[in-house]
């Protein structure tokens, strides 16, 4: 029964969807027209959630007369992953898909930002790629879709996706994919209208600002994810599925800034438009890179044809029809303000031509070995490909970040900025010095790298203080303080472990040790345990430090019967600066393993730098809620920002 | 033309400059850091020189698993018309079996051995990765015996 509901309610939504687009779209004029895309938004955001609703349930009262549920659930299932198995397969992924974009049209219509007008239109095209994915869904990915006889048992969850920290990272990446649908929704609302002006660029600034702390989160929650569930020792490959997150990433980080300016003075309109389509454009192409089965992986799930043509047909329509309205519009706009190449613009522009470059550098090197595949030339592009173009662009960018927050808008002064951060190039010189006489191997790149980084870090404690000083250090100044100095936390762990890791690969029988980077891990053997679907070889290693012992690792790897695969369960002891990490090989027989042991130093920092950079976001959006709703106009402090 | 649409001019051109030498450079480093897939028939075939990495797709031949001194490892890469074999130091992914799919990434030493740096297997029992099938179909091999 719950099946057919969830299939009647996404129909009613499909038709909801059909209300809100039409009524948004052609009844700019009218008063009340508005209010029915306002209505068919919020009813549409009822009735897929009623949908979702329905599948969670199908899943958790593992109703495997849902194809769905039975290709993906399984009785012995924990409940979380039960619950979290909704979206670990393509049909529930694309409803949480569609489920996300629905709270951001209600929220859209509920709070009505930037007037009724521009927020009407932008209901209309969300409404738009509403019926797109819904008739995805429904076409060709129906979740409900019922099987007759019945499997007395389900197939299984990819055990790989069974892991607590996986279960939230679909949720959160796809927070930041569809949040780009709002910025999206807004630059073709503001084109249809003619309103670019600073008021549309205040109503996106916190759906940007949303999207971009979900896509910092989900992207280190992945890369953390991979770091410790695949047994690598790595925490980035460079793999397609991870630059399709990365891309909208980069975009929506130039967003962020070019939309501060647009906001502030005016400047950028036209190119903040473009990167608004642009983010949004990418968000879809990732969709259909990790979707369509382009690209093998572990987030491929479809390897339907139909559903590759599909969602290309939407990509193209949304992408195409975008570019065409801004090519159509965007030259009678009038140009926008001026400003002295000493000025906050600059920088701000310097950052967003250095990201955009970034971003082409990751876009070739992932669709070129897909576009070759379609003429029969089999490649793969090498992580020192990226390395070589993607490291300098962003290190270039983080030599400039310091002055931004420094000028002032339209016309600042190089000087003073220049003297105000002598205190952080005294601490890049330090920290140059430091890496240099202190930690061996010596490298003189590593030692360039902690300059940088100290660079960033200490122009953030500067900003604060001056700021403090001149009592303007708001809850927004505070945001961009935090995330650059994230950007520089997370930096130094990428040198960290990339510079100085230690690794050792050794077989080792029941008694020995292997001594790796200052510790001594003692092998006691392997066991066989048992959990609720699945068997584990669980090794008991004892960690000691100048023959002390310290800790106790246990690395395992695990069978899955019903799926028929296996995982590896890395064990890691981290001190907050460094990790001990330890994977589990094979065996080689007699009682003896190999084992992989790594010491990645500073490791820990990638990950608190990300949360460091999403808690400025979080900053930022705070300021902007606060602005909102407490007082009519921006506050002083947000204004200077 | 007056002077401002002269600086646009100028402007749009070191744009285009930029934008094609940045375009060049880039295809130049693609260059270099692209890893062909060849089958162990392609390497039969073409002559590739030791020290330039590729990745080598197909099944691992029975029997052909030799475990050697510490974490070292041999076996031998088939495409059912041709063989090659792999020397590899490190951990094994998890579904690594003798006669089941298997990706090699690496390079040939001077006496035709691929010396492995990594080695994909499939994480999922259904599943083959694609490059080798392709390669599998080539030979005439694919789905052969079932």
């Amino acid at each position: 029964m719950t099946g057919e509901l969830g299939q009647l309610a996404l129909c009613l939504a499909l038709a909801l969807a059909v209300v809100q687009s039409a009524a948004g779209l052609l009844g700019l004029r009218s008063q009340p027209m508005a209010r029915v895309a306002a209505g068919a938004a919020t009813g549409g955001f009822t009735f897929v959630v009623l949908a979702f609703g329905a599948l969670v349930y199908g899943f958790v009262s593992s109703d495997f007369s849902i194809v769905d549920v039975a290709d993906n659930s399984h009785t012995l299932k924990p409940l979380l992953y039960k619950i979290t198995g909704v979206w670990g397969n393509h049909e529930g992924s694309m409803l949480l898909w569609v489920l996300v974009l629905s709270i951001y049209s209600a929220a859209i219509a509920l709070f009505q930002r930037g007037g009724e007008r521009l927020s009407t239109a932008a209901l209309g095209v969300q409404g738009l790629l509403a019926v797109a994915f819904l008739l995805f869904i429904l076409l060709t990915s129906n979740p409900f879709l019922r099987v007759d006889p019945m499997p007395f048992e389900g197939a299984g969850l990819n055990p790989l996706l069974q892991d607590p920290g996986l279960a939230f990272h679909p949720p959160t990446l796809y927070t930041g994919y569809v949040g780009l649908s709002a910025t999206f929704a807004y630059a073709a609302a503001a084109l249809i209208t003619g309103d670019v002006d600073r008021a549309w660029a205040r109503a996106s600034r916190p759906f940007v600002l949303i999207a971009w702390i979900a896509l910092t989160l989900g992207i280190a929650g992945g890369s953390w994810w991979a770091y410790y569930d695949l047994g690598w020792g790595g925490f980035w490959f460079w793999d397609p599925v991870e630059n399709a997150s990365l891309m909208p990433w980069l975009v929506a980080t130039a967003l962020l800034h070019s939309a501060l300016a647009t906001e502030r003075t005016g400047a950028f309109r036209t190119w903040t438009l473009l990167l608004s389509i642009m983010a949004f454009s990418l968000s879809l192409i990732g969709t259909f890179l990790v979707r369509s089965g382009v690209i093998v992986s572990v987030h491929a799930f479809a390897s339907d044809p139909e559903r590759g043509v599909f969602i290309l047909l939407i990509l193209s329509a949304a992408i195409l029809g975008a570019l065409a309205l801004f090519a159509w519009r965007a030259p009678k706009l009038e140009s926008g303000a001026s400003f002295a190449p000493a000025s906050r613009e600059t920088a701000l522009l310097i950052n967003n031509i250095l990201l955009v470059t970034a971003l082409a550098v990751v876009f070739i090197g992932t669709i070129y070995p897909i576009l070759l595949a379609a003429f029969g030339v089999r490649l793969s592009v090498g992580g020192p490909y990226f390395d070589t173009f993607f490291g300098p662009l962003f290190v270039a960018m983080m030599i400039v970040l310091p002055f931004g927050p420094r000028l002032a808008w339209r016309m600042g002064d190089l000087k003073t900025a220049a003297r105000q951060l002598l205190p952080a190039l005294v601490a890049a010189i330090v920290a140059a010095l430091i890496v240099l006489f202190a930690i061996s191997p010596r490298t003189l790149l590593g030692a360039g790298i902690f300059a940088v980084a100290a660079w960033v870090i200490g122009a953030s404690v500067v900003d604060a203080v001056l700021r403090m000083h001149a009592r303007t250090l708001g809850v927004a100044a505070m945001a961009a303080i935090m995330a650059h100095a994230g950007l520089g936390i997370t930096l130094m762990g990428i040198a960290g472990t990339t510079l100085w890791r230690a690794e050792s690969l050794q077989v080792l029988a029941p008694g020995e040790t292997m001594s790796i980077g200052g510790y001594s891990l003692r092998f006691e053997g392997v066991r066989t345990l048992f959990g609720p679907n699945y068997r584990a070889e669980h090794a008991d290693l004892d960690v000691l430090s100048h023959a002390r012992l310290i800790g106790h690792l246990a690395p395992e790897r695990r069978m899955y019967p019903v799926e028929g695969q296996e995982t590896v369960q890395t064990a890691i002891r981290s001190t907050g600066f460094e990790d001990l990490y330890v994977a589990l090989g094979d065996d080689r027989g007699q009682g003896r393993w190999t084992i992989r042991a790594y010491v990645n130093p500073l490791a820990p920092f990638i990950w608190f730098g990300a949360a460091v950079m999403a808690l400025g976001g979080a900053a930022a959006l705070a300021a902007r809620l606060r602005a909102r709703f407490w007082s009519q106009s921006p506050s002083p402090a947000m204004e200077r920002a | 033309m007056n002077a401002k649409k002269r600086r646009r001019l100028y402007f749009a051109l070191a744009l285009l400059v930029a934008g094609a030498g940045g375009a060049g450079l880039v295809v130049y480093a693609l260059q270099d850091n692209v890893l062909y897939f060849y089958s162990p028939s392609d390497i039969a075939r073409k002559h590739i020189r030791p020290g330039v990495a590729f990745r080598v797709g197909g099944l691992v031949e029975k029997h052909s698993v030799q475990h050697e001194q510490g974490a070292a490892i041999g076996f031998v890469i088939t495409d059912g018309a041709s063989r090659i074999p792999v020397h590899y130091q490190g951990v094994l992914p998890a579904l690594f079996r003798e006669g089941q799919g298997v990706v090699a990434v690496g390079s040939l030493d001077d006496r035709g051995t691929f010396e492995a740096s990594e080695i994909l297997a499939k994480h999922d029992e259904r599943y083959m990765p694609p490059d080798v099938v392709a390669a599998l179909k080539r030979s005439g091999r694919w789905k052969e015996g079932q």
